[in-house]
């Protein structure tokens, strides 16, 4: 993002681009047009690469790497789409489906979800992996929000809009694999948090329809996530 | 020798069932069942749900009639918020509700019953469908396939989608209505009047073809429930229960809707998944009451707008007292298409129908919520129950099918009575057992809270369940 250093050059999907010292890959691409899907990066946000989305084929390479967290290097290869990465973003997310309880018709993100955006963008028509429906409960004991476990797919924005736009760090992570789960406080009723200031970052940036407004209806629940940038940028690019 | 029938699966109705006929040594009907044979657990999987998303997600019960249940739902959880909403905002459910009236009674008439109607009940089975139909009846298929788009896209219209849509929330509605959409509707309303007509015109010349059915398909007296609007006019959204019985009295009248489980009572049979309820003060089986469009003609006192008030007279004149004949229900269902196409013009150019304050937001203000209204088969009612946080605890669903239950199952062993005889199963006998179950027009998906195709399969067995006979079609 800052100006720092050298400037590199590299070829992505055989296209000359050039790259600030510490842009990655994903940055250099956005910034040239071409699309690299993503679920768990947010612009403004500190990168995670948890989703595996937007793994990408560098030459040279023994493995893929994800594009958010990779810096660029002089004379780096790097493809983003071929028949083979496209299975493999094309299976990440029917797993995702599988492994919780996505019931796209009756959720309050209906026609909002970056999840289900990308299902159908990938033509994901059946899940060919067996659904696990776990058993996962909704709280509701927040006076304006509910998150529904049902619908996470841990991609941590809210953890970190929380702990790095608005200070409060309301939200973490418990548990792993399949048990991993978002907490708030020490695994309190959300109602019951101190730390939470009620401000509905989280709400905003969760891609699917684990955190949204109580009293919405069924498709209701359009995020909105224009603050997020006006606030980085207010902050200096400050963490 | 004893032996047992089995219609399995009964074919044109929505949903799974069959039906188990006993015969004695004679060969003469002695018992029958009608056993509704899917489970679907909407009650259970509901729990622990936020309240709001009810109608949603209850409407999935149905494809055809998800707008009841969206009704119903939202109505009860419009209890749970104890909020009053917008006037026009009740106006356009209303609107909703009664397309959906015409378009699931359309299904009914002409893609589920006309081929009985017309092509007979001893009409060859192979063609003995809306497929068939289309031979000599063309343009009464197209009317029904027309009559029942105009349902659906007043519905489209309203809501957003045909099925499911999701624009009735708890509160009210969730966008008003355009003046676009408010032509485009009143434009199709003057559509449907011609092939109504037409189509009463063609049943009653029918209707003296099935003096014997008409005699045997579920005659006999019962109780009768609705809602009825305070002036006792069709009501099918908001009003009060009203119950009368088979010489037309009202026996109980303007029950508060919150009030239904004091009169009515749940049974369980272990034949069927489908619950039976009863009318309390009158205990089981005495309490056996029906819903649906034929009772709701029986209980009141005039239908309310001009035209279908006339049918009604002509349908009162019927019999002394109630109608009691469940083949009646055709007719029934042509008399409420036509007052849902007067009623929708009224309400359509009434002066507030634009008004864009169509929903009123609340948080859970009562932890218990009672929704009813009039589905197309009759009066539906959804009961939950919330925790502080509005998430849902219990829930209960008293469905219109439920209701007809005891009056189906003994509408069931009067026809086969009447029609089967001997050991030799004729096919024509027992469509008549199943025709009287498409008189009801039940929706077993609803009721049991299924998809598929349904296949008849009719199996002779001994007393002791060997097969002696089957037939396959």
């Amino acid at each position: 993002m800052l100006a720092s250093g050298q400037i590199k050059t590299l070829k992505i999907d055989g296209r000359d681009v050039s790259a600030h010292e510490n842009q990655t890959i994903l940055e250099v691409a956005r910034e040239n047009g071409i699309k690299i899907p993503t679920l768990c990066f947010l612009e403004g946000l500190s990168v995670r690469g948890s989703c595996r989305l937007c793994l990408v084929a560098i030459k040279g390479s023994p493995r893929l790497e994800p594009a958010c967290t990779t810096r660029c290097r002089e004379g780096m290869e790097v493809e983003t789409d071929n028949p083979e990465l496209h299975q493999f973003r094309k299976r990440i997310l029917e797993l995702i489906f599988a492994e919780r309880n996505h019931v796209c018709s009756v959720c309050v993100s209906n026609g909002h979800c970056e999840l289900q955006a990308l299902g159908a963008e990938f033509g994901l028509t059946h899940v060919e992996v067996a659904y696990q429906f776990p058993n996962m409960p909704l709280d509701l004991s927040h006076d304006r929000f509910v998150v529904d476990h049902n619908r996470c797919i841990l991609c941590a924005r809210c953890i970190r809009v929380c702990d790095e736009i608005e200070g409060a760090h309301t939200w973490d992570m418990m548990g792993r694999g399949k048990d991993a789960r978002i907490i708030s406080d020490m695994n309190e009723p959300w109602g019951e948090s101190e730390s939470c200031t009620s401000c509905g970052k989280c709400v905003q940036v969760c891609p699917t329809g684990a955190l949204f407004e109580k009293g919405k209806s069924v498709a209701e629940m359009a995020k909105q996530r224009q603050f997020l940038p006006y606030l980085t940028i207010m902050r200096g690019g400050k963490r | 020798m004893s032996k047992t029938i089995t219609i399995n699966n009964v074919t044109r109705i929505e949903g799974h069932a069959k039906i188990t006929l006993h015969l004695d040594d004679q060969g003469m009907v002695q018992d029958a069942q009608f056993h509704v044979t899917q489970f679907r657990g909407f009650e259970k999987l509901c729990e622990g749900r936020p309240f709001y998303e009810m109608p949603s997600l209850m409407a999935r019960i149905c494809g055809i009639c998800p707008v009841s249940h969206l009704l119903a739902s939202a109505k009860a959880c419009d209890d749970l918020m104890a909020v009053a909403i917008p006037k026009t905002a009740i106006k356009l459910r209303k609107i909703l509700n009664m397309a959906q009236i015409m378009q699931s009674h359309a299904l009914s008439f002409f893609h589920l019953s006309a081929p009985d109607l017309l092509l007979g009940m001893d009409g060859d089975p192979a063609s003995r469908n809306i497929f068939g139909l289309m031979k000599d009846h063309a343009q009464l298929v197209q009317d029904g396939i027309q009559l029942r788009k105009i349902g659906q896209e007043i519905i489209a219209l309203l809501g957003g989608k045909r099925i499911h849509p999701s624009w009735v929330v708890p509160g009210g509605v969730n966008k008003p209505l355009s003046e676009e959409h408010r032509d485009q509707i009143l434009a199709s309303l003057g559509e449907c009047r011609p092939i109504i007509h037409r189509t009463l015109e063609i049943y009653k010349s029918i209707q003296a073809n099935f003096k014997e059915e008409i005699q045997t398909f579920a005659n006999f007296p019962s109780l009768f429930l609705g809602l009825v609007s305070p002036g006792g006019n069709l009501e099918f959204y908001d009003g009060n229960i009203r119950v009368a019985d088979a010489a037309r009295n009202t026996i109980a009248d303007q029950i508060d809707t919150l009030d239904f489980n004091d009169y009515l009572e749940e049974s369980v049979e272990k034949f069927s998944y489908l619950k039976s309820p009863y009318y309390k003060a009158f205990g089981y089986p005495d309490g056996i009451y029906r819903v649906g469009p034929l009772a709701r003609l029986n209980i009141i006192d005039r239908c309310g707008t001009p035209q279908a008030d006339e049918e009604w007279a002509e349908f009162q004149g019927l019999q002394r007292g109630a109608v009691l004949s469940s083949f009646y229900f055709h007719y029934a269902r042509l008399i409420e298409v036509l007052f849902c196409a007067e009623m929708m013009e009224r309400l359509l150019q009434s002066k507030d129908i634009l008004d864009p304050h169509v929903r009123a937001y609340a948080k859970p203000n009562s932890f218990e919520g009672i929704g009813v209204c009039e589905a197309p088969r009759g009066t539906l009612m959804h009961h939950y129950r919330i925790n502080k946080n509005g998430k849902i605890e219990w829930a209960n669903l008293v469905i219109a099918t439920g209701h007809n239950n005891l009056a189906m199952n003994r509408g069931v062993l009067q026809t086969a009575r009447h029609f089967v005889k001997g050991e030799k199963i004729e096919e024509g006998m027992l469509n008549r057992v199943e025709a009287v179950i498409r008189a009801f027009d039940p929706c077993l998906s609803c009721s049991t809270h299924a998809v598929g195709q349904m296949p008849l399969n009719i199996e002779l067995l001994s007393a002791s369940g060997t097969l002696l006979d089957s037939v396959k079609r």
